[in-house]
């Protein structure tokens, strides 16, 4: 096992989880409870001398039992080694203890990792939305569970034949449908097909 | 090279009794042509001092992480280019190489050699493209025009390399998508022999500028325990003194078979940033110029048929190939099981790519550590007590592009 692995194993047995090394890089998983002792040891003591911080992400692991994984990387300048910190959050309570005490840089990509996944940091200094809208209340979307399409106004444009295109844009897009403007297509006689014209049977 | 030691701004303002002091918010864009894209930042004034700014961003956001999530490793690679537009060929550096780093390929050595080639001549567009604009935004218009005539060159430069200018999508995972001919390699020598005395004429409008020096000399100070902690990266980094380049301390490419050195600032502030970016323009042109007398004879794409796509002769002639491009366009390849990050020293800083795999033929889950993100968390520290003014500077001194900023 890596010597720092091994270092925090024996520091905190309660908090280390599992250490595993893979194309060289580190990745240590500790409990959410012991994750500040573990990063704050990483980063005063001299030994290790975490002084930058690479990147705080998070995976959304949909179905498994604790479903949100929250990563930071860190990178120490004078001892030319890097790890990643690695902790398990569930579902019902999104919340895991902010690093911005220790590396200043961590407030802006936790606020990403918030925006992007709804995972909540305590004592953050300034935990909004930082790249969708503050007023954006349709959900997080990094998770695995948020559409890839269909979440945009384009589903609530409607392309009438031969009229002219009305829009309440001030509506929802699932509330804006009316249905007494939007005329119902004709049904064509195979049942699939939503074309409003079905073409001439031949001969006709 | 400057010389004088760091000290931080002390403003002091003196309060009068009588007068009745408020403080004012001002919003600095989202349509400021100084912000290279989109962004806006609330100002929290006192007089013409700022005292805190919140950066607003996203207006850009095209949710890229999640298109990554949608497509194969292959069709990222597009999408890569719009990060940052302005240097295109270096985010397809850093993500093959995080692929790569994630498959455990190896690449042919032509190939690593050219990597390093068009990864410095973007290196150099790059830095040609901040000078200019950030002369630009602090009121200097000619360098402008002298640096995007060098610019101008290497972008026809690229043109006929990959038929782009700025989306160019050249790099390809295991190798790169087509070979530079004598003329190219031709063209490439006469620019780099042309090209320090221009540096110097850059120098000569600039360097003792009395403008130049009071907007930038002093200006949005950095030390470097702060700029390490907020993640700086870059010349933004090594102008605080901290000697932190990932070419030199995890090499790849070529950097390592060629002789080149990493220049450091003393005092953190814009105009030791400038410096930086003005020595990193030669060490550019050494390193491409060693890597023109040296580069090797051989393949550009590495023999690993289950991950490079096979050519089109072959796909027309040949009924495996033609499945197999079919198989690698639409399901892509598998990926072995597991999670990396890579970073690349960017122009602008360290671009990473954190990639998370399942062992599909898409990307489970792919995170870009954007240095524009990243310098902009730093943007309230660093403005602080400077004025209004400033920003414009401090927005020039990060290089950033909101591209990648908001992904």
């Amino acid at each position: 096992m890596n010597p720092v692995a091994e270092t925090i194993k024996v520091r905190f047995p309660h908090a280390f989880v599992r250490a595993a090394e893979f194309r060289g890089d580190l990745a240590v998983e500790v409990k959410r409870e012991g994750l500040l002792d573990v990063a704050h040891y990483l980063r005063e003591d001299p030994g290790m001398d975490y002084d930058y911080i690479v990147h705080v992400s998070s995976v959304d692991w949909l179905g498994e039992p604790v479903r949100f994984e929250v990563v930071w990387e860190v990178y120490s300048v004078i001892r030319r080694h890097r790890i990643r910190i690695k902790t398990r959050v569930p579902e019902s309570d999104p919340v895991v203890e902010s690093l911005t005490l220790l590396w200043k840089g961590a407030e802006f990509m936790e606020r990403e990792v918030y925006d992007m996944m709804g995972i909540r940091f305590a004592h953050h200094p300034d935990l909004r939305r930082i790249l969708m809208p503050d007023e954006y209340t349709e959900g997080y979307p990094l998770r695995k569970d948020f559409p890839l399409v269909g979440k945009g106004w384009r589903d609530t444009f409607e392309f009438i034949e031969g009229g002219s295109v009305t829009l309440d844009v001030g509506a929802h897009p699932d509330k804006a449908r009316r249905s007494s403007d939007a005329p119902t297509p004709p049904v064509s006689p195979g049942g699939a097909g939503t074309r409003p014209s079905t073409p001439p049977a031949p001969g006709a | 090279m400057p010389t004088t030691p760091a000290q931080p701004p002390v403003f002091t303002q003196k309060k009068l009794p009588l007068l009745r002091t408020e403080e004012l918010m001002l919003n600095m864009g989202p349509q400021h042509p100084s912000t290279h894209g989109v962004l806006k930042v609330v100002l929290e004034l006192e007089g013409e001092r700022i005292m805190k700014a919140t950066p607003v961003m996203g207006f850009l956001h095209r949710g890229v992480e999640k298109l990554a999530e949608d497509g194969t490793y292959h069709q990222f690679i597009p999408h890569t280019d719009r990060l940052d537009y302005v240097c295109a060929m270096y985010n397809n550096f850093a993500y093959v190489r995080a692929v790569e780093k994630l498959l455990d390929l190896k690449v042919p050595e032509r190939s690593e050699y050219l990597r390093t080639i068009v990864a410095e001549v973007q290196r150099i567009i790059g830095h040609l493209f901040w000078l200019g604009t950030q002369a630009l935004d602090i009121g200097a218009m000619t360098v402008f025009f002298y640096t995007f005539r060098e610019r101008e060159f290497l972008l026809d430069w690229f043109d006929q390399l990959c038929g782009a200018r700025l989306t160019t999508s050249w790099y390809r995972i295991g190798g790169v998508e087509r070979d530079v001919s004598q003329d190219l390699i031709g063209q490439l020598r006469y620019f780099m022999k042309e090209f320090p005395p221009k540096i110097d004429e850059y120098n000569v409008l600039l360097e003792k500028n009395r403008i130049w020096i009071a907007r930038t000399k002093g200006i949005a100070i950095i030390s470097a325990e702060d700029a390490l902690s907020f993640g700086l990266s870059g010349p933004t980094l090594r102008g605080s003194g901290v000697e932190y380049d990932l070419r030199k301390a995890e090499p790849y490419g070529a950097y390592d078979q060629v002789e080149w050195s990493v220049p450091i600032g003393v005092n953190g502030d814009t105009y030791d940033r400038y410096w930086i970016r003005i020595e990193e323009l030669k060490e550019s042109s050494k390193i491409i110029t060693q890597c023109l007398d040296k580069l090797p004879e051989g393949p550009i794409m590495a023999d690993v048929p289950q991950i490079v796509a096979p050519t089109k002769d072959r796909v027309f002639t040949n009924l495996e190939s033609m499945i197999m491009q079919f198989k690698f366009f639409s399901v892509g390849f598998p990926m072995p099981k597991g999670e990396i990050y890579c970073g690349t020293e960017a122009h602008k800083g360290e671009l990473g790519f954190y990639i998370v795999s399942n062992g599909e033929g898409k990307p489970y889950r792919l995170k870009i550590r954007a240095p524009s993100f990243i310098h902009m968390g730093a943007f309230d520290h660093m403005s602080r007590g400077y004025m209004i003014a400033d920003v414009v500077t401090i927005f020039g001194t990060y290089d950033i592009v909101m591209g990648e900023c908001d992904r």
